[in-house]
Order: C-alpha cells, then structure tokens, then sequence
C-alpha cells in the first residue's frame, strides 16, 4: 500500500493526505471518519462474526463435554486433559500446524479451529463446575418429589448453573475478541487483526493501530456488559440475594 | 383407593379424587430387607410394620439403625432387597419410580428449597409434575400458604433465601402436601432448627395433620419428638431390628426391654407425666390447705408437677376452663399415678389426638 510518492509517504491508502496525518497525530479523527465504512466497519463485522461462531461452537461442544462429564465422571479427567492441552499450543503454532493438514486453506473455517478451542477449556470447567455445585439436598428433594432424570436437568441442575455458565462464557467471549486478532494470519483480509496488523507496519502514523485496537477493547466490553444483563434476565433469583 | 394405575401421561387423572378427599392409605413394611453390596450385614436384616392410614409413625434410634434408610426405601430412594413395602395394599415395587414419588410427599432436614424459585413455583412442584390445570395449582398453592400460615400475596413471590429457616420448613412442608398425597415421609425435618422453633414447628404440623390427617412416617433421633409427634413409635436399634413399635404411652410404661429403656430415658416417668393433663388424673378435692397458686385443668401433669415442686411441694388449685374449680393437684395425687413399673394413666392419654376416622 505504501509508496505513493518518494517524499511523503501515502499512509493509510487515501490519495490525498489528511491534515492531522501530515502533522502525524497520536490520533487522526478524520482518518478515523474517513476510513470507517471502507475499512474499520467491515472489520468489525467480521470480528463479531469470528468471535460469536468461535463461542456458540465452542459452547456447543463445551456443553455436551460437561453433560457427559456430569453423568460419567470418568469422562471428566480424559476431557481436561485434552482441553488443557489445546489450551496450552501457542496460539502462532496452532495456526501453523492446521495448515499443514491437507483440506485445512487459508480461510476462516481454518481460522475458527483454534478460537473454538480455546474457549473449551474455561467454558467445559465452568459448565460442570455449575453442575457440580447444585446442593446435594436440593437434588434429593427433586428426586423424592419424582422429578425424571431430565427434568431434574432442566428445571433445577441448568438454571441453577446458570450463573458459573455464564461466568465462563463472559471470559471466553473477552478472550476470544482479543485472540481473534491473530486470525489475520491464515485470512489476510479477515476481522480487527487486518487494520491492527496495518496499523503495526506502519511505523510513523498509528491512528489505525489504535482505532482498531480501542474497538476491540469496545467490542470486548460491550459483549462482556451484554451477557451480565443476560445474567441478570436469566437468575433473578441471584440478583434479589443482594437485596 | 389406588386406581391409579394411569401412566405419567394421563394428568389430573390421577388426582381426579381432588384435594377434598384428603386420602391417607395404610403403610405396610413386611420382611424388608436391605443389604449393601460388599457389607457383610445388612442394613436392616427384616423389619415388618404396619402404619394405619391416617396415623403419624415415627422411626427413632441411635445412629447406624436404619431409621432413614427404612424411610428412603418406602418412596424407592433406595432400592429394596428382600420383602416388600406396600401402601395401600399396593405394592410400591410395581410402580414406576417418579409416578410413585409424585403420590409420596417428601420433606428432608434440609428442606432442599429450589433456590431459583419462588414460594409458589416451589410448592407448585408436583402439580406441575403431574400436569394440573395452572389456575388449579394456583388455587392450591394459596390454600396451602394460608394452611401453614404464610400470606400468598406476600410470601408466594419471595425467594427461599429470603424467608426465615422455620418458613422454609414450613414451606418445604407444605410442597410435600401440594399433590395431596396418602403419605408423607419426613426426614428429621426440624432437626436443624433451633430449639424454641422447633417446638412452634412441631405443634404447628401437628396442628395441621389434625386438618389433613395424612399417613406419616417420621425420622428422628430425639426421643423426645418422637412422644411428642407420634401416634406409634417404632425405636430400632443398631443393626436395623425394631425393639418396640407401640404408642408412646405404652412405650414409655413398659419398655419392652432394657435398650428402650435406656433410650427413653431414665426421666421417662416424667415424659410419661408429660403425655397426660390433669383432666386424666384423679383429683382429691379442696380442703382446708391454702393452695400456692391456679392451674388449668388442660396443663399437662408433668407442668402441674413442676408447679407443685417450685412451690416447695404445696398444692395447686385447679380450674376448669369454665373457671370452676376440679380440685387440688398435690405431689401425692401425682405420685399415686405410679404403680412400681407402670403407670394407672388411661391409655387414651395420648389425649392431644384421637384416633383417626376409619375411611
């Protein structure tokens, strides 16, 4: 992208340099304005797209992992294992090694493997922890009333999960955003990790860097605020403990 | 009585008969057995009792008796190994386990409250386990608040954790009673309550079996409650055999050896006391003696015996509730009521209740 003329380097891609870009400014608002809908926007798109497919696969298989893990408990030591392990591959290397492995391409399934393992860890730990933490007696009460297996699952085991599942979920997802970036590696043209990587490489002028660093940081936080008001929606009855 | 062999899918089908019939079923207990794989003895080797319908039965004993295991094997918590347990002549080993379950009210020490529910889901429960009409188990669950004394519009939309520990037994109560079930299994239930609630707790339950007289079976390892709230005490002892299932009177004037002797207590002469009021004693009428003090005619014994002693052994006046005076309650009217092992009490002193209505 660089290289438009041999006196004054073209930042950012726009023919006409901005002021506050000559003047080279920690921050240019009107790179910012001008390269919103072109480049940021569509960036972020992406970036919500990578984070929430990473986190509803990853909840998916969490939850079956952690059922299974709460009905046979000798599943349990065999999935923690394996999902510290995922959790411990360098985050560079796991890219790497996926593009090794033949059908794996430069594309976003391939991007989505690591993020998707990532979060199995917390989110498996915090689902059975949940599951485990239901008071014996509540459970023998609803066994003695003649709740089913399934029923006790659902309408006591679950809800009474809820909050250290939603726990969970509120780290994976903040973490998710931030190591979202590093897809950038395997999709070129994918997610927050592209203006951030843009922003890296050019070494004077860093309005991209940061403008695309803060709405990672934004998109993090909004996330994060979204699921405490999921929380507070699901467990009223958590909420009125305080009072 | 137990038509009820509709399956789960057949709602309100089972519990068509309503909440008007108020249906107590006799409990049978005939050659249980309970062995633990891997365990040399049995839990309980043979137990064999029979509940009436309507009759609250309390199984005490030390701990490693059984007691809870008995109970938890009735609503098939705990699977039988030998005899069979039947309620209602029907035996609980032919139902399937949650529609058995669903017909048994259930009440443990811990109450196990749904936290994320409130008073009314809690006790809403088994109705909509068993799919009643919602305007149906709404009117029930009132009826049930008011039955043990908590404001529906008040109470039924807080949380447990928000309620006082005797309102949640109170409530956890009242969520065994909610399907009206034949019969209620009560695991130590005020047991970690303190003392001077329990007592409110338990002249409040019984207060409220007087109105829903259901069969009861009652876990405790205090004697003490178990005189108090039993019409029948089975007391085990460790190893899981009964060493006398009779009423309390009868317990208490002729244990029927040296074990329940020694677990009733060597004050039983005076729990006995404490099972009959004045009204059960023969009162020698007033005389010249000035008496220490009023008694109602409906204090228990042991009470007017208390009073008598803190007045250094003078006599009590006694008064009907009419005001009129049934004459004086002395030491030696008192102590005549003994007779070496026994005492010349009535049987019937059990007097709080009378025996229930025959179905």
């Amino acid at each position: 992208m660089k290289g438009g003329g041999p006196v004054i380097p073209n930042f950012g891609g726009s023919a006409h340099a901005l002021a506050c870009q000559k003047a080279n400014r920690l921050f240019c608002w009107d790179w910012f304005s001008s390269n919103w809908s072109g480049t940021l926007w569509p960036a972020l798109r992406q970036h919500v797209l990578l984070v929430l497919i990473a986190v509803v696969a990853g909840f998916a298989i969490s939850m079956v992992l952690a059922l299974f893990a709460h009905r046979y408990q000798r599943v349990e030591q065999p999935v923690t294992w394996f999902t510290s392990f995922l959790y411990t591959i360098p985050s560079l290397a796991f890219f790497e090694l996926l593009l090794g492995i033949p059908g794996l391409g430069l594309n976003l399934v391939t991007a989505e493997i690591p993020l998707v393992a990532y979060t199995l860890l917390i989110l498996f730990r915090n689902i059975l922890t949940g599951l485990r933490n239901v008071p014996t007696e509540v459970l023998d009460a609803a066994r003695g009333m003649g709740m089913s297996r399934r029923q006790t699952l659902l309408r006591v085991e679950l809800p009474l999960a809820m909050p250290a599942i939603i726990a969970g979920l509120r780290i994976a997802t903040v973490s998710t955003v931030a190591l979202a970036t590093i897809a950038v590696l395997v999709d070129g043209n994918y997610g927050l990790g592209k203006p951030i990587l843009d922003g890296i490489g050019d070494y004077y002028f860093k309005t991209e860097l940061i403008a695309a660093g803060a709405l990672a940081v934004l998109l993090a936080i909004t996330a994060d605020g979204l699921l405490v008001g999921a929380q507070r929606l699901l467990t009223p009855w958590a909420r009125m403990r305080a009072t | 009585m137990g038509s009820a062999l509709e399956t789960d899918a057949s709602p309100a089908v089972g519990n068509a008969r309503g909440r008007d019939a108020s249906s107590a079923l006799e409990l049978e207990l005939r050659n249980v057995q309970k062995r633990y794989p891997g365990r040399r003895d049995p839990a309980i080797p043979d137990l064999s009792l029979t509940v009436p319908a309507g009759e609250v039965c309390v199984l005490v004993g030390p701990s490693g008796s059984g007691k809870t295991t008995a109970m938890r094997l009735i609503n098939r918590m705990i699977p039988l190994t030998g005899g069979d347990i039947l309620l209602g002549g029907r035996s609980v080993l032919e139902r399937e386990e949650t529609e058995l379950r669903r017909e048994i009210g259930y009440v443990i020490q811990q109450v196990g409250l749904f936290p994320h529910q409130t008073v009314q889901e809690n006790i809403a429960t088994v109705p909509k386990l068993l799919g009643w009409p919602k305007d149906r188990t709404e009117s029930r669950v009132r009826e049930l608040l008011e039955l043990i004394s908590l404001d529906p519009a008040e109470v039924g939309k807080r949380y447990p954790h928000q309620l006082s520990g005797g309102q949640r037994q109170r409530v956890g109560v009242a969520r065994a009673l909610a399907a009206d079930p034949p019969l209620l299994l009560m695991d130590e239930p005020f047991g970690a309550i303190d003392p001077i609630n329990r007592a409110t707790l338990q002249d409040g339950f019984l207060a409220l079996q007087e109105k829903v007289r259901k069969t009861v079976v009652f876990v405790t390892h205090d004697i003490d409650e178990a005189i108090k709230m039993g019409d029948r005490i089975a007391i085990l002892r460790e190893g899981g055999t009964l060493a006398q299932y009779a009423p309390p009177a009868e317990i208490l004037d002729s244990p029927a050896d040296a074990f329940v002797a020694d677990f009733v207590g060597a004050d039983r002469a005076l729990k006995r006391l404490g099972l009959a009021t004045l009204a059960d004693v023969k009162l020698p009428p007033m005389n010249g003696d000035k008496p220490a003090g009023d008694v109602p005619v409906t204090m228990s014994v042991r009470d007017a015996l208390a009073a008598v002693l803190a007045a250094g052994g003078q006599p009590m006046r006694v008064l009907g509730d009419d005001g009129e005076v049934r004459g004086l309650a002395t030491l030696d009217a008192i102590g005549r009521l003994f007779d070496g092992n026994s005492s010349a009490l009535p049987d019937s002193v059990h007097s709080r209740r009378e025996a229930p209505e025959q179905r």
